[in-house]
């Protein structure tokens, strides 16, 4: 058996060891937080920028669990419904990760919500944020619905690379629309449809098991997104190990190239020499 | 009066560097906002508050 090192995802100036890239939020503890990120392989993680909460009962803060030469962290705009809002957030986290001295500082996992129920991106302002903050200097991970004409439109405005839902943030309804996202791959990733094989598309939200990242990848995205599957699985680090697992599955299961569907059954074993009904 | 996170309290400090310190705050990472502008973390100690100022202190949290 040979094993297939699976290459790194190159995003900008940011090399990713591994496709997957988990978020920090909803964890029991912090500890379960830092052995599931380990089990998953990840390099990069997402924060969230808050108002003073810097410590925990125990006196104890969420970088104390994360090791900043190790992971690249990825500060997003979550909680923001208007451009403004997110801008101002990615400003704010950008100077907490200069102190950090850490790679992510210019980039931002950018969020612009519609509304508290859907959680979906409000293109519009979303359009407008990724803009500005591109001109600002940021790298724009850009959290997208799964409209192609809207991704499209995210990359032209800029951003580093698209992020399209699986689904609704937090769901765990994992891949609703495959066609969806597949059209908004083929679009920014097709030579023959406009897009540049080079340009990344990490599919983002919605994931609830390891067979949604294996979609996901097999539909040809170049990562996966993930938080609340993990942090809110019943065992996260077993499952933290098995997200993992189905992103390496997915990735070879794209290249290895599908057999096309067929309506009718076609035998594995020959016709030939078969002495039933003899 | 000063507003720091949405609460109000007395004003006393002339820096910013010297709120962080009194909220004991100053060693740990965090970002800071006066009357909604950024104030980069090397400028805290040149940043003079004025009575009035509304100030937001944010870190980092979990999130996905």
């Amino acid at each position: 058996m040979t094993t297939q090192k699976i290459p790194p995802l190159q995003l900008q100036n940011i090399t990713l060891a591994s496709r997957l890239v988990v978020g920090t939020g909803k964890y029991p503890e912090y500890e379960t937080m830092q052995t599931a990120l380990e089990e998953s392989g990840c390099s990069a993680v997402t924060v969230a920028v808050r108002r003073e909460r810097l410590v925990d009962d125990k006196g104890r803060s969420i970088l104390d669990f994360i090791d900043c030469d190790k992971y690249t962290i990825l500060p997003n705009t979550a909680g923001c419904f208007t451009a403004k809002d997110a801008v101002r957030v990615a400003r704010l986290g950008r100077d907490i990760l200069e102190q950090l001295t850490n790679p992510g500082s210019s980039w931002v996992k950018l969020e612009v919500l519609g509304d508290k129920t859907t959680l979906l991106p409000d293109p519009v302002g979303t359009l407008e944020a990724c803009k500005e903050l591109v001109a600002d200097g940021f790298s724009v991970m850009c959290y997208s619905s799964d409209d192609p004409i809207m991704a499209a439109r995210i990359r032209d405005a800029g951003a580093t690379c698209v992020m399209p839902a699986g689904s609704p943030i937090g769901t765990g309804r994992g891949i609703a629309n495959p066609c969806a996202i597949k059209l908004c791959i083929d679009v920014l990733k097709e030579p023959e449809h406009g897009g540049d094989p080079l340009y990344p598309v990490i599919v983002d939200a919605g994931v609830g098991t390891p067979s949604d990242v294996t979609i996901a990848m097999e539909l040809g995205a170049d990562g996966v997104l993930l938080n609340t599957g993990i942090a809110h699985a019943k065992n996260p680090i077993q499952m933290a190990r098995a997200m993992r697992l189905a992103c390496d599955a997915g990735y070879h299961g794209f290249r290895a190239g599908r057999i096309p569907r067929k309506l009718h059954a076609s035998a594995s074993s020959p016709w030939d020499g078969t002495i039933a009904g003899e | 009066m000063i507003t720091i996170n949405g609460k109000e309290q007395p004003f006393t400090k002339t820096t910013l560097q010297e709120l962080l310190v009194e909220r004991n705050l100053a060693i740990e990472i965090c970002a800071v906002e006066v009357n909604s502008i950024l104030i980069p973390y090397k400028d805290r100690d040149n940043h003079n508050l004025r009575d009035g100022d509304t100030v937001e202190i944010v870190s980092l949290v979990g999130g996905g």
